[in-house]
């Protein structure tokens, strides 16, 4: 009975996906330049970027959201997939180790698995805090490494390739972005396909059953150290996938792939998108490289965003956004979502009032400083605002504080309404 | 002789910093379980609140000042940010200051400007305190050294000879049986986690002017003081401050060894060429090696011995 239920329930979902793939494949056309008759190279490295960037937060989170293994070295495998890939293809250029582009990936993704599974046998030995801890360390160890052998990483100025080595499936030169950009949706629907098989597969379910509570996965006779261990070495399997991709758009790899910064972008990722929901890091992935790409051509301080954002997920939403999504539902299942319009509305008012405060306060802080340094004027919502007057910051302050007072009061009214609606749900459910 | 004598006295003064900075860090951890990513952050807004007031007020008000708004910015961190993740488990709060520190890096870029600040060593404690061999030792670094060591008595005297003290120094080991006791325990954490915030910002204003004061120094920082308060175990002060020296130590030693791990197969006969991956591990020198070394101390710690030195439970 349940399974079937699920299934009609799965059905809109599996749209959804096809949605999402024919967005994905459509997406550089409707950015087409006609007066030039050329692609916007601006939109297809993002869409590139947003690709491989969607592989790489789902393997993390195959750690996070699967295994509830918190990873601060992530990056080290997507890293080391990028290097390996770049020599793969400079052995393929020179004959020594004959591969189709097309297949660079999977290679690259091979090596991912081998240093993970190097890496996962000392860190899965751990779980929780101290696991935490050594990917940290191993994260460093590896930035300091990577910019100190030359043979291997080729230093602080990294290894580059060249990726049109006559050699592929289809024929194709790859000279364009575009053919590359199409490369990579093949490879993220085949790593989001392997991945979802994945979470259904007894490992996916056993590494769920060892985050939840391992002590009793142990008593079921599970060893919770292997379950972890095959979990890491796939997570970084994927992880090397999206790295391959990385070396093939860019053809250069650099320290700064398996550093911290990158480790901390996969965790932003998976969280903000959702670690509950299979589909939550791509969510995640999309936002961040939209952010990256857009906002920061913006605003100076456009990491501050992502980090406050980042804040008040983990305070206020810990399920990120497909969570909030998921959790209205069984609201809108029992067609009860009318009664939660007015309350959304109420708190538009000072939900805007607290981000135009948020903004402006940021803004003005960082032209006092960075933007005074560049010699540029504040434009904030369509007017030049002079940053040495005070009104602007008074205005700031009173749209953060008072805004922030009045969406507290009318967040508790919401939430009393929301507390009503899922005790009535747990009533009327049979 | 000679450079071992003032690499050594580096090595101390280096360790002591790191221990001001870590003793708070190994508190909260041992009492909330919450390893506070945000803690190197405090120490960088210290330097640069030092280096405000050194400005307006000059250097010694500063040894006051500093520490004092950075403790209130811990408390505040504690009482409406920590609390209200705390219920949803400590990989919420350890993501929570991770957040943190994220946000504090650009807000310090943002206030401060990319560029090191120029905060200076004051002018009265601007001379060589004495001449070793030819090497001259800055009073800065004695007075360092007074400082922290001034605060290790301090904290020891805390620790023991006081009431609170001993909550804090049983909570470290039996939070449930303190709470149960009656005392209340959330006041303790907020106490703790505002000193060791305090402490942090003392530490940047004497390390402010001993390293450069610049928005990476919060990055440079936390790992090494994560390393320390791993390395030297959950629960333990005297294994903290083991592991800081230790820690001091070796990244003082590891800059003036001049030789690479290859240098000692050379009398054996075996000579090396840095072609292959191999030999190149061999013949880097040791002094590239040492931003590794703590590292690689760490993971083997948690590997063979997840309570660290000193540590009384498993991380």
């Amino acid at each position: 009975m349940t399974a079937r239920s699920e299934k009609s329930g799965a059905l809109p979902r599996q749209w959804l996906w096809l949605l999402a793939l024919i967005v994905a494949i459509a997406l550089p056309w409707v950015f087409y330049d006609w007066g030039h008759h050329r692609q916007s190279g601006f939109v297809i490295s993002m869409l590139s970027q947003m690709g491989m960037m969607a592989i790489f937060a789902l393997s993390y989170n195959m750690l996070m959201g699967g295994a509830g293994l918190l990873s601060f070295g992530h990056a080290i495998f997507f890293g080391l997939g990028g290097y390996s890939a770049i020599h793969i293809l400079n052995g393929a250029k020179a004959g020594t180790f004959p591969i189709p582009v097309e297949l660079v990936p999977l290679a690259a993704g091979f090596a991912g698995l081998g240093f993970a599974a190097v890496f996962g046998y000392m860190a899965t030995r751990q779980r929780a805090t101290a696991f935490a801890m050594i990917t940290l360390g191993m994260g460093e160890l590896m930035t300091v490494a990577a910019m100190m052998f030359h043979n291997f990483f080729g230093g602080e100025g990294g290894v580059t390739t060249d990726r049109m080595i006559d050699f592929s499936l289809f024929g194709l030169s790859y000279a364009s972005g575009l053919q590359v950009y199409y490369l990579i949706v093949a490879w993220t629907v085949l790593s989001i396909i392997g991945m979802a098989f994945l979470t259904g597969t007894p490992l996916g379910r056993m590494a769920n059953a060892c985050r939840d509570n391992h002590e009793r996965a142990q008593f079921m006779g599970y060893d919770p150290k292997t379950v972890r261990f095959l979990q890491f070495a796939l997570s970084g399997f994927f992880a090397g996938i999206g790295g391959g991709l990385f070396a093939l758009t860019y053809e250069i790899v650099t320290f700064d792939a398996v550093a911290a910064p990158l480790s901390a972008n996969a965790l932003l990722m998976a969280y903000i998108g959702g670690s509950t929901v299979f589909a939550g890091p791509i969510v995640g992935a999309v936002l961040i490289t939209l952010l990256q790409s857009g906002l920061s051509l913006l605003s100076n301080a456009w990491l501050v965003y992502v980090g406050v954002l980042f804040i008040a997920m983990v305070m206020f939403a810990p399920t990120g956004i497909t969570g909030i999504i998921q959790a209205h539902s069984p609201i809108a299942r029992t067609g009860r979502m009318r009664r939660l319009v007015v309350p959304y509305l109420r708190l538009v008012v000072p939900g805007l009032a607290v981000i135009v405060g948020v903004v402006g306060m940021v803004e003005l802080l960082s032209f006092l400083t960075i933007g005074a340094a560049q010699g540029k004027t504040l434009v904030l919502f369509g007017r030049t605002i002079d940053v040495n007057t005070t009104a602007p910051w008074i205005v700031a302050a009173v749209c953060l504080f008072g805004g922030g007072v009045w969406l507290r009061v009318e967040g508790r009214a919401f939430h009393r309404v929301w507390e009503t609606l899922t005790a009535e749900l747990k009533v009327s459910a049979p | 002789m000679e450079v071992f004598l003032v690499s050594a006295l580096n090595g101390l003064v280096y360790g002591m910093l790191l221990f001001m900075l870590s003793s708070g860090l190994t508190l909260i951890f041992s009492m909330m379980g919450v390893l506070n990513f945000a803690h190197a952050s405090i120490y960088m807004v210290g330097a640069y609140l030092a280096y405000e007031t050194s400005r307006f007020l000059g250097f010694w008000p500063a040894l006051i000042v500093a520490p004092v708004i950075c403790g209130l910015i811990g408390a505040a961190i504690e009482i409406w940010g920590l609390r209200r993740v705390h219920h949803n488990g400590h990989i919420a709060e350890l993501l929570f200051t991770f957040g943190l520190a994220f946000i504090i890096e650009r807000a310090v870029q943002m206030t401060w400007g990319m560029i090191p600040v120029p905060y200076r060593v004051p002018e009265l404690l601007d001379f060589p305190l004495f001449t070793m061999y030819g090497l001259q030792f800055p009073a800065y670094r004695g007075f360092m050294l007074l400082i922290s060591a001034g605060m290790l008595v301090a904290i020891w005297l805390l620790l023991t000879r006081t009431r609170i003290g001993l909550i804090i120094q049983a909570s470290l080991t039996h939070p449930q049986m303190v709470s149960a006791l009656g005392h209340d325990v959330p006041r303790v954490f907020t106490t703790v986690f505002a000193g060791g915030c305090a402490l942090a910002g003392l530490a940047g204003v004497i390390g402010g002017n001993y390293q450069t004061t610049e928005p990476s120094m919060a990055y440079a920082m936390g790992p090494i003081v994560f390393v320390v308060v791993v390395f030297g175990g959950l629960g333990s002060l005297a294994g903290c401050f083991i592991a800081s020296i230790i820690m001091g130590m070796v990244q003082t030693f590891a800059v003036v060894v001049d030789g690479s791990l290859g240098d000692l197969l050379r009398p054996i006969g075996i000579a090396l060429s840095s072609d292959n991956f191999l030999g190149e591990l061999l013949t880097i020198p040791l002094a590239r090696i040492g931003p590794l070394l703590p590292f690689v101390m760490m993971i083997l710690m948690l590997l063979f011995r997840p309570r660290g030195l000193l540590g009384t439970r498993d991380t």
